[in-house]
């Protein structure tokens, strides 16, 4: 058997005139943790449901963990969790009553219930907020709660949609690592982002805008493979140095961070700096230097339609 | 297969969940008290004291004793004394009086003539003294009034010359089985009944499922293993109970306050009971299914609560109702019950009586919670 968990081939999912999900080729293996990393609308969250089973697609196939979906959608409940992207858990419930629930509806065998819960508490730093009610905890901690029940019943894959979208960056960090350990542990994971920082972490991407695959890879792999040279422009009256670039039409895109200026242009361009620099001659006092892309750049070629 | 500890799972959650909403709780014991003191001591179908107004053209002894009597009944209150039949009329449009009574100047011949006074009976080519003694003039609109002062019409006025009242022999001997004294608290207390349990029970199970789906724990419930049937028996259980303290709530205070008698068994009335719980409950989880959000599910409630106390037999006698409306009623577990438990508590009926009843019950719990089992799709689209 293949190592392949999911694969879907012109995955395809509308919502009346609408496209939410347009032709996905995806083939996701295990022990990763693959990112759909896109915008709002983008269509991350109908792609999981998919893969759930949870809708059913207007046409494409779909594979996980070796069946059809959605027909094998019940048998595969055991081995499938899905951290929805609003909670879902209780909020009018404790921490430990949304979890012995989770453990009852997954039927774990009552003598080990107990042990695996204090377990997950203890994993996920919840014993202190054990019999506090779910509305009232922070989302950070919330997230945590939804984690840990969904990591329940040891599912081999994991969907975890915007996982730390409503969460600060400290909780971030921790929250990966712990679905570093996750993986460490056999699991497979399915995380959907818009945050770079986050996709940067994922052993594998794909790039989604209105529902079409705009690239996949490695970050690095994205990143080396881009196909536009990145120029970072230093100086005074920025603002109006963005609007000269935007009116000629040469750059891909410009985007100032901070004090500079970050100038995509195609990588056809023999010597991009020369360009910008004959383009700028009305702007004096200017610094131009060529930069490594990091995967934002890729993401903004990706959905310009500069990607190789 | 079904797993008992699944279902033991939405149980106990739906417990907690319960628990913490207060005003879920209140409503349980608040509707069924607050309707019960409502319906046992507002609501009474005999008529008495209404307000009227006199206008006394002939103003003797007789036509004052004459009014006295009529006040003795308890059926009317005289409020106020008008000069003209006009005044009255007056007072009847603005809804001061409900009827006037009006006297006329001769009203002693008439009086000494009158078949009611019992002094024989008044040949029928007699013009004068068929006419009668006075005129009520009223407000015919509430039908209820109506036939209250219409009541009075034949009313015997024998005591007004003092004279022993002479007897009529009624055409008919009439016993009054289970409520001799006629007191409406006794058919209505445990008809309450299934007036509550129609609005609670439906009510809370509605908006059970749409309630997951508006707080979004739909999307985790359905991710898990769970089965429907799981899912609808589970939810429906912690009512059931509900469901039961609120009959004994109702039985039990209409007992201490309005000595509403239980004849029945206890076994027999858990068995009507329950059905009937177990019914509406299934019938709630089909709106729920149905409704894509609480105010739909609420709507819903009300399209099959307004029948159920309209028609079931609760407020009108069933008998009285046109073919098809008594088709229609039929259908609602309501109408059913009100026989049911009429029959338990009133007339000590055996299961075995009410089986037709019974049977229909059942039959709709099955098919309702085989269509909201069905209904529900453990999917989004
Ligand atoms: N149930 C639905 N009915 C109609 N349109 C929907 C539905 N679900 C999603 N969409 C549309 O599909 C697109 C993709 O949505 P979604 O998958 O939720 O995006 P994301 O999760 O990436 O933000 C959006 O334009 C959204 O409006
Ligand atoms: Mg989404």
């Amino acid at each position: 058997m293949s190592d392949l968990v999911v694969a879907t081939s012109g995955l395809t999912r509308r919502f009346g005139e609408k496209t939410a999900v347009d032709n996905l080729d995806l083939e996701i293996r295990t022990g990763q943790i693959y990112g759909f990393l896109g915008p709002n609308g983008c269509g991350k969250t109908t792609t999981m449901r998919m893969l759930t089973g949870l809708l059913t697609p207007s046409s494409g196939s779909i594979s996980v963990l070796g069946h059809p979906m959605p027909d094998y959608a019940e048998p595969l409940k055991h081995e499938i969790g899905y951290m929805t992207q609003i909670f879902s858990y209780y909020r009018d419930m404790t921490v430990l009553e949304n979890l012995r629930f989770a453990a009852e509806i997954y039927g774990m065998p009552r003598k080990t219930t107990k042990d695996r819960i204090d377990e997950l508490l203890g994993t996920y730093d919840l014993t202190e907020n054990a019999n506090q009610l779910t509305g009232s905890m922070s989302g950070g901690q919330r997230q945590k709660l939804a984690l840990a029940a969904t990591v329940m019943h040891r599912p081999k894959l994991l969907f975890l949609d915007e996982p730390t979208s409503a969460v600060d960056p400290e909780t971030r960090r921790a929250f990966w690592e712990q679905l570093f350990d996750l993986v460490d542990q056999g699991a497979t994971m399915i995380v959907s982002t818009h945050f770079m920082d986050e996709a940067e972490r994922c052993h594998r991407l794909a790039i989604l805008e209105h529902g079409v695959k705009k690239a996949d890879g490695t970050p690095r792999q994205l990143m080396t493979d881009l196909n536009a040279a990145v120029v970072e422009v230093e100086g005074d009256g920025l603002r109006q140095v963005k609007r000269a670039l935007d009116e000629t039409g040469k750059t891909l895109s410009t985007a100032q961070v901070g004090a500079r200026l970050r100038v995509l242009v195609e990588k056809s361009e023999a010597d991009p700096v020369a360009m910008l620099q004959s383009l700028l001659q009305g702007f004096p006092g200017l610094s131009l230097s060529v930069q490594r892309p990091n995967l934002e750049d890729v993401f903004v070629s990706a959905t310009k339609g500069a990607l190789s | 297969m079904i797993s008992p500890r699944r279902i033991t799972a939405v149980l106990k959650k739906e417990l907690l969940q319960l628990r913490r909403d207060r005003m879920t709780f209140g409503m349980v014991v608040m509707i069924p008290l607050i309707q019960l003191l409502l319906f046992g001591y507002a609501i009474n179908t005999n008529l008495r004291h209404v307000p009227v107004g006199l206008v006394d053209h002939a103003n003797t002894e007789l036509s004052q004793t004459l009014v006295q009597i009529v006040q003795a009944t308890q059926v009317v209150t005289v409020k106020e004394v008008f000069l003209t039949p006009e005044d009255a009329e007056q007072a009847i449009t603005e809804a001061t009086i409900r009827a006037a009574l009006i006297i006329p100047p001769d009203v002693d011949s008439r009086l000494a003539r009158s078949p009611a006074v019992g002094l024989g009976l008044p040949d029928a080519t007699d013009q004068t003294s068929s006419r009668p003694v006075a005129h009520w003039i009223v407000d015919g609109s509430d039908t209820m009034v109506a036939s209250a002062i219409k009541s009075l019409r034949t009313m015997p006025l024998t005591e007004l010359l003092r004279l022993p009242p002479n007897r009529q022999v009624p055409t008919f001997e009439v016993t009054l089985y289970f409520n001799p004294e006629q007191r409406s608290a006794v058919n209505i207390v445990p008809g309450l009944v299934g007036v509550i349990l129609t609005m609670t029970m439906i009510l809370f199970t509605s908006s059970a499922i749409v309630r997951e789906r508006e707080r979004g724990n739909m999307e985790m419930l359905i991710n898990t293993p769970i089965k429907s049937v799981e899912l609808m028996i589970g939810k429906i259980i912690p009512y059931i109970f509900l469901g039961l303290i609120q009959v004994a709530i109702i039985l039990g205070l209409g007992h201490v306050l309005f000595s509403v008698p239980i004849h029945g068994g206890l076994g027999t009335l858990l068995v009507v009971t329950l059905l009937f719980i177990i019914a509406s409950l299934s019938l709630g989880l089909v709106i729920s299914t149905l409704a894509q959000n609480q105010l739909q599910a609420m709507q819903m409630t009300i399209f099959v609560l307004l029948p159920s106390i309209l028609m079931s037999g609760f407020m009108f006698p069933f008998d009285g109702m046109p073919k098809p409306v008594q088709v229609i009623a039929q259908v609602l577990p309501a109408t059913h019950f009100m026989d049911m438990i009429r029959g338990v508590v009133l007339r000590d009926a055996s299961l075995y009586a009410l089986r037709s009843d019974i049977l229909w019950m059942v039959g709709f719990a099955v098919v309702g919670l085989l269509a909201a089992t069905l209904r529900f799709k453990k999917r989004l689209g």
